[in-house]
């Protein structure tokens, strides 16, 4: 079941575009801020809200990056792979990282704080290599950096 | 004609709003494609149509683009044979190879798979990937359709056939780059009733037909012909194919007049009835010999693959029973008080042989009056041209429509895929027209961009919810009588010479108003109805009235069964008369067609037909309750073992031809009764040696029936001499199949009844259109070998007619005759509401019913009521009822239904075991059950 | 005017680690003069300014803004409301440059997106914006209120008949929502699929109504471009089309980083003298001149001028005019799988020769790098260079891939044979 917080915050939207379809990705986003990820409850809900299937509720879900269909930890560290930060050696910088956590890429650490997943380029390559915490970039990182980062989120 | 250049030779082109692809198969050309398909038209996904373009005859290099997005413009230079093309094309089908698990050999698909059609066609034959393949979960899909997703190469048709053209919502695509699925959210069955399409709009195995499996067999053994659907009244086509004596699947044949490419679930999975262990397969005597032997198991009885029964011990018994049968019949029958009970699901044929055996005026119909009224109100308004019919295809080409009482996905599923497209047509001509620039006709994605949700103009009137709701913003709901009015004010409102219909309610009259003006705003609109006399009327009233101001209006009207239309032709009362003649002691002997009475007559009057006063002779596929009651028995074929001519609702007349010969004595209806005339004749002569004789016959005796005869070529026709096979040169191993009982091969019978041959010897080439037994071109093994079939992709089929419109086409404009018949209002009677006949499109027909995949998902019983009515009578959802009606009690679940008016109730009709109730009845409804 | 306004007006309000103008800072840099000059020309007379200001769109593809503009029809019977969208969705690997515009002057890039809208007479602006971008989305959301209250937004803005709403749309992460196509499906709340062309955005985009979509630079160059003519446009370049151009670096340069430049500066100037060319101990190997799905250059090509034409004839293409920089100490291999791990992820899956060539890409350079490679890899490589062509595929997607894999198969050779024989990467 959605929110009344949730569905108000939906319903506010909708003024904005002329088709309902187009409050979908927006709607997605919305649930997610709150509930972290959208489980299959939620795209249901968020299908019955919008009066459409969850099917067609899925095939947009399931298409983008950002939308989580799997859980993920209280904080999501988006890793960028690309590659000038690749050429900035930032496989040595993510191989820290992952034995920090103890989670590889795409998986939660075990106390639920963080989830790692790999990153198209998130646009701050003169600062390679770089990563997002939440709303939070950090660039020019290196493992003792990376140690320093972690220790702010709880 | 303007002309274009492929590969340097001049061709010309007729209609500019084909695309290239379109028109080089029209041409003959092989050219390889996945995602376009001739009624879902271009996206340009799959990259595998790919030819060189030249800007002009100086351009040497020229550049690749995609056949099927490209526009056809006079001078058009196009290479199919250029290198550079040919080798992208096989390229495309080595990247589709790629994640493909080149599983053939247990794919259901292999021998008729287009993937692999394609991959002989491009030349790639060696798999350089030499990486893991991704795979994927596959899903349950219901009973009609198997999903096998590792074999899907991605070309997107299934969704843009099940969400985009049938409007379903329930299979879609998800995820990303190379990890896409195509399903639905979770395990369960596909909702829409056109399902089983993607059987065939699937290029490859992902999704294969779950009936075939339980019995599979390679397209290439199938024995094949053409048929007709039995299912419901608007005659679909299909091909059916039958192995070792079982019927074993059902598609779509196609006919640009009637069905196109696609038939319903109903139509492609309810055939099953045919090898159901209820058949009836010997004639029989009650109470002799084998009389009451237990119909044998599915396969129990070893048949070779002409259908003949190999255990020659078994058939000889039944040979001489059948002399037995027939000799009893014939002492029922000769110099006795004899009556007929026709058949609206048996063929023109074996009613017009019932009718000749049993004389005019002893003739019934075998359907309740009301229907028959109602059928014959249907003919007289479509053949006098008062108001001009569609076919099924192409009510899918007008731009308003108004519903009418009909529950159309139920009562006549084909059609709610028409009107689907129909809902389209308006939006579609206005963005054409708006978009600077235009947009292609062929261009599916721009097509549907340009109209979003918009839908034409689109009105459903019915008591309860349908499914085509979804179209109309404000559905009208009604009693049937309040419909009808409703509809006399909309003609009222289009022609004020039309009567009007006072009194109507604010909303009532609003809806007519809006009604009036959006049928008004078509070019052509269309009008769909024929449950009830009235809502007939009405709709008449309104396309005369639209004609009137110069439209181009027409009226699909559904009719209950496949041959309603044909045996409405003839003479007869309704069976009510024939219990009537029974009861009163005018009668020995009832010879019953194809007719099981219980789901025709009310208990009581059943009682007094069947109740022993007068003896009964019955003609069946399968055990019911009246050949129960019949002394004698003859095992009738289906529409698959034998051949006839159905008319469908638009008095069309078509044709099915004798699939195979089926184990036991199964004969069809209208040679069993040849030969009891034969049994009764002084010169014991067979007046119907084979279906032309019959036909003849039939056309001399009765002027309407003259058109039935030479719709396809009869039994002499040969092509360059031959006879056209019934199955494929590759068929395999004839010799072999009867080996455990001997090694002699035993001679194919002989088909009397049409050119067509029970082995694969005979004409190779292009049959008469009416006679295509099977899809199959060299190279072509899939079904869309179809594309060299016709004329032109889409167009009509190669080789004459397939069927043949009895009645005739658009005459001169002509003044309107308005019925002035208006029903009075509908008036709740106190205490008691409208008990309305519901239709299911899984459980409201007979034969289907006994197709073991639709039993399983057929309708229960219940009664439905309203949400007001529920809280008044007590009643709540899940619980039970007891309903009083007509003279019956009938204990129900409860299923209240939030769009059902106050003062109706639904009951579902046609439901396997239930009896017939003459709606739509006051009944009375309270809490409680039978007996409590 | 002072002179760095002069000569580089989109970053003249941006100073590193400041917060961005607000809108009475921005007015008092003769902030929304473009759109006041604007709205006293007919839209006709905006869109000819425009083209004589031979301005390229700066997203990747260089197409003329002026000429994508005049294939709006503009008779009022045409579909309304007409639609303008702003591409901020910068995902493009090594790209960096619109996140600096949204970032530092987000009034600059409201102004120009009124400006074009008028041009088009748009009654609804979008600007699709990346989800990553959390600060820019939230600094143009302020500037748009801002806008609003002073009328720059909304109903007969500044008093005239013209009147726009404006909103940000937040991605949810796709780098084919940067496809102009993509685009209006994902702004549509469908998959970010890719449409064909013809019909063109212009006369069937969002809803099936006429769209333009402009990058964020392009967009940010019209108010300036309006306010001061197109003569003064073209004299900022020193190559044949207009203005100036952002140009970036990264990777082992002494000073990676961004600037404004004119357009046509050589990449000389740019990676030594701006980025203070290689870090000491690293030589230049090679270097894509404007993004990851551009072929790549070599240090003999150091003295082309980054416009258009030049990169052009050089072999690549300026693309996003942010350049990537590869070291000699890195394996061009290694470089190559990133690139193409990223693609093929990113490949919508809607044509089969992005979808099915991509990810075989990416395996095979794997294979090669870990030594698993055969001689037969580099004919599988070169038959996708070959296939996968504009105009093979659906979208652009797939043949920018192609650009760096076959362009590094030419340059790289010899890496790709060492690789095959030695059975192992040599960089590592
Ligand atoms: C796969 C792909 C991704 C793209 N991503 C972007 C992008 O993030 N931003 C952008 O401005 N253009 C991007 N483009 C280019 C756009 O399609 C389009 O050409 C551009 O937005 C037009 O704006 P312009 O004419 O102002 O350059 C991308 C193109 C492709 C093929
Ligand atoms: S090239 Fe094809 S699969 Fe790749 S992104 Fe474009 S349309 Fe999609
Ligand atoms: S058939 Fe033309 S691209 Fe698929």
């Amino acid at each position: 079941m959605l929110s009344d917080k949730e569905r108000e915050e939906i319903e506010a939207e909708m003024a904005r575009y002329p088709h309902k379809r187009a409050m979908v990705p927006e709607a997605l986003r919305i649930v997610q801020t709150h509930r972290g990820w959208i489980s299959d409850e939620s795209v249901r809900d968020v299908a019955e809200l919008m009066g459409m299937s969850a099917e067609e509720i899925d095939t947009i879900a399931s298409s983008y990056n950002m939308i989580f269909r799997r859980p993920v930890g209280r904080h999501v560290i988006l890793f960028c792979d690309n590659v000038s930060c690749w050429i900035m050696r930032s496989d040595a910088v993510r191989d820290h990282l992952v034995k920090r956590l103890a989670a590889g890429p795409g998986e939660t650490t075990k106390d639920g704080r963080y989830t790692v997943l790999p990153s198209a380029c998130l646009g701050d390559c003169h600062h390679a290599p770089v990563m997002m915490v939440d709303d939070e970039m950090h660039g020019n990182l290196t493992p003792e950096k990376i140690d320093r980062i972690l220790e702010r989120y709880t | 004609m303007p002309e274009l250049l492929i590969d340097g030779e001049k061709y010309q082109y007729e209609d500019a709003h084909k695309n290239l692809l379109a028109s080089a198969l029209s041409m003959g050309f092989d050219l390889p494609y996945f995602c376009w398909h001739p009624a879902l038209d271009s996206v340009g996904a799959c990259r595998q149509c790919a030819v060189k373009v030249y800007r002009d005859e100086n351009d040497t290099r020229g550049r690749i683009v995609m056949a099927c997005m490209t526009a056809l413009t006079p001078g058009l230079r196009a290479s199919i044979m250029d290198p550079e093309a040919v080798s992208f094309r096989a390229g495309i089908t080595e990247w589709l190879m790629v994640n493909h698990p080149h599983d053939c050999p247990i794919c259901d698909e292999g021998g008729e798979c287009h993937l692999q059609d394609m991959t002989v066609m491009t030349g790639h034959n060696y798999r350089r990937y030499r990486f893991d393949k991704r795979t994927h979960r596959n899903q349950y899909l219901g009973p009609f359709v198997n999903h096998e997703m590792n074999r899907c190469i991605q070309c997107y048709r299934c969704v843009r056939f099940y969400r985009d053209f049938a409007q379903g919502s329930d299979l879609d695509v998800f995820g990303w780059h190379d990890n896409v699925y195509f399903g639905r959210a979770e395990d369960g069955m596909l909702e829409s009733e056109f399902s089983g399409n993607l059987v065939e709009i699937c290029p490859t195995g992902v999704f294969t037909d779950k009936t075939l499996k339980r019995h599979y067999t390679r397209k290439w053994d199938l024995q094949t012909a053409p048929s007709v659907c039995e299912h419901c009244g608007l005659g679909c086509n299909t091909i059916q194919g039958e192995h070792e004596g079982i019927l074993r699947r059902r598609y779509a044949r196609y006919n640009p007049n009637v069905n196109g490419y696609f038939i319903c679930d109903r139509g492609r999975f309810g055939y099953e009835y045919v090898n159901s262990a209820r058949r009836i397969r010997e004639p029989m005597i009650r109470g002799r010999t084998a009389s009451n032997r237990a119909p044998a198991a599915e396969g129990a009885v070893a048949v070779n693959q002409m259908g003949n029964t190999i255990l020659p011990s078994e058939a000889a018994e039944s040979a001489l029973e059948a002399k037995d049968v027939l000799a009893r019949a014939a002492e029922l029958i000769a110099g006795r008080k004899v009556i007929g009970i026709g058949s609206p699901r048996a063929s023109v044929e074996s009613n017009f042989a019932l009718f000749s055996l049993v004389g005019a005026g002893r003739f019934y119909q075998g359907t309740p009056a009301s229907e028959l009224k109602a059928v014959r109100r249907i003919h007289d308004l479509l053949s006098s041209g008062v108001v001009p019919g569609a076919s099924t295809q192409e009510a899918a080409s007008c731009d308003a429509v108004l519903v009418l009482g009909e529950d159309v996905t139920n009562s006549a599923p084909r059609l709610a895929l028409s009107l689907r497209q129909a809902s389209l047509r308006k939006p579609e001509a206005a963005a054409k027209a708006e978009i600077v620039g235009g947009v292609q006709s062929w261009d599916d994605a721009a097509l549907r961009e340009a109209v979003q949700s918009e839908r034409g103009p689109f009105f459903v009137a019915t008591p309860a919810w349908t499914k085509l709701d979804e179209l109309d913003g404000s559905p009208f709901r009604g009693a049937p009588d309040d419909l009808a009015r409703l509809a006399f004010q909309v003609a009222h409102l289009v022609d004020p010479k039309a009567p009007a219909a006072g009194g109507l309610s604010a909303e009532a009259a609003r809806a007519a108003e809006r009604i009036a003006a959006g049928l008004r705003s078509g070019a052509k609109p269309l009008v769909v109805s024929g449950s009830s006399l009235p809502l007939i009327e009405a709709a008449s009233n309104v396309v005369q009235a639209l004609r009137s101001g110069g439209l181009d209006a027409r009226a699909v009207f559904t009719v209950p069964e496949a041959n309603s239309m044909g045996c409405a032709m003839m003479e007869g009362e309704g069976i009510e008369a024939a219990a009537g003649a029974v009861e009163r002691g005018e009668v020995e002997t009832v010879i019953v067609l194809e007719n099981d009475l219980a789901r025709r007559l009310p208990r009581a009057s059943l009682a007094k037909l069947l109740g022993g006063r007068a003896r009964i002779v019955a003609l069946d596929h399968l055990a019911n309750a009246t050949t129960e009651k019949a002394e004698v028995v003859f095992p009738a074929a289906t529409v698959s073992e034998g051949d006839g001519t159905f008319v469908n609702n638009e008095g069309r007349a078509q044709r099915f031809v004798q699939v195979f010969n089926p184990r036991g004595d199964v004969k069809e209806s209208w040679r069993w009764l040849g030969l009891i005339m034969a049994e009764i004749a002084p010169d014991r002569r067979n007046p119907w040696p084979n279906l032309d004789a019959i036909q003849a016959q039939a056309g001399a005796a009765l002027p309407q029936l003259k058109a039935l005869s030479g719709i396809v070529p009869g039994a002499g026709f040969r092509a360059v001499g031959q006879r056209i096979p019934r199955l494929s040169h590759r068929a395999a191993s004839r010799t072999a199949i009867t080996a455990n009982v001997t090694v002699h091969e035993p001679p194919p019978p002989v088909d009397p009844d049409s050119p067509l041959n029970f082995s694969m010897e005979g004409f190779k080439g292009m049959p008469p259109a009416g006679l295509l037994a099977r899809y199959w071109a060299p190279g072509w093994n899939s079904v869309q070998s179809l594309n060299k079939f016709q004329v032109e992709v889409a167009g009509i089929l190669k080789g004459g007619e397939t069927d043949r419109l009895l009645f005739p086409g658009l005459g001169a404009a002509r003044a309107p005759s308005y019925s002035t018949a208006l029903p009075p209002a509908f008036a709740p009677a106190d205490g008691e509401l409208l008990l309305l006949g519901a239709r299911h499109i899984y459980g409201s027909e007979e034969l289907s019913n006994h197709a073991e995949a639709v039993a399983e998902v057929a309708a229960k019983p219940y009664v439905a009521v309203s949400r007001t009515d529920a809280s008044r009578l007590g009643l709540a959802h899940g619980g039970s009822a007891l309903v009083r009606v007509r003279g019956e009690e009938l204990a129900l679940g409860v299923v209240v239904k939030d769009d059902l008016p106050a003062g109706l109730a639904l009951y579902p009709v046609g439901l396997a075991g239930e009896g017939y109730l003459e709606l739509p009845a006051p009944a009375k409804v309270g809490p409680g059950r039978v007996g409590a | 005017m002072t002179t760095t306004d002069e000569k580089r007006p989109l970053t003249r309000n941006i100073r590193a680690g400041a917060e961005p103008p607000d809108v009475s800072a921005y007015e008092k840099s003769a902030g929304y003069e473009g759109l006041r000059a604007a709205l006293k020309m007919t839209p006709a007379e905006v869109q000819d300014c425009v083209k004589k200001s031979t301005l390229r769109g700066r997203g990747g593809a260089g197409f003329p803004t002026g000429v994508k503009w005049s294939v709006v029809p503009m008779d009022p019977r045409a579909r309304s409301p007409k639609y303008f969208v702003v591409n901020a969705d910068e995902m493009e690997p090594g790209t960096m440059k619109d996140r600096l515009l949204l970032e530092g002057d987000p009034h600059q890039l409201i102004e120009g997106i009124v400006i074009g809208a008028y041009a088009v007479q748009a009654a609804r602006a979008f600007i699709y914006i990346r989800w990553d971008y959390k600060r820019a989305a939230r600094i143009l959301e302020h500037a748009i209120r801002e806008a609003y209250e002073r009328g720059y937004l909304g109903n007969r803005i500044l008093g005239s008949e013209f009147s726009l709403e404006l909103h940000v749309h937040v991605s949810n992460g796709r780098y084919m929502c940067g496809e102009e196509t993509g685009l209006m499906n994902a702004l549509e709340g469908k998959r970010a699929t890719p449409r064909n062309k013809p019909p063109f955005p212009q006369q069937s985009g969002l809803w099936g109504h006429p769209t333009i979509v402009n990058n964020v630079e392009t967009v940010c160059n019209i108010p300036h471009i309006v306010r001061n003519g197109p003569d003064w446009f073209k004299a900022l370049s020193r190559s044949e089309d207009g203005g100036t151009k952002i140009y970036g670096v990264s990777g082992r340069v002494k000073n990676p980083g961004l600037w404004e430049l004119p357009l046509g500066t050589p990449l000389r100037d740019i990676i030594e003298g701006e980025a203070g060319g290689m870090i000491d101990g690293y030589g230049l190997k090679g270097l894509l001149p404007g993004g990851g799905s551009t072929d790549f250059l070599t240090p003999d090509h150091l003295d082309v001028p980054m416009d258009y034409g030049s990169v052009q004839k050089a072999g690549s293409r300026l693309g996003t005019g942010t350049i990537v920089v590869l070291d000699d100490r890195t394996c061009p291999i290694g470089m190559l799988i990133s690139l193409e791990v990223f693609f093929a992820r990113e490949s919508c899956g809607w044509c089969t020769p992005c979808r099915e060539g991509l990810p075989w890409i990416a395996r095979v350079l794997t294979a090669i790098e870990e030594g698993r490679g055969e001689t037969r890899d580099l004919d599988i490589l070169q038959f996708h260079t070959k296939a996968i062509r504009p105009g093979n595929t659906f979208c652009a997607l797939a043949p920018g891939a192609i650009e760096p894999l076959e362009s590094g198969l030419k340059f790289y050779r010899a890496d790709f044979e060492r690789h095959i024989s030695e059975k192992r990467c040599s960089y590592k």
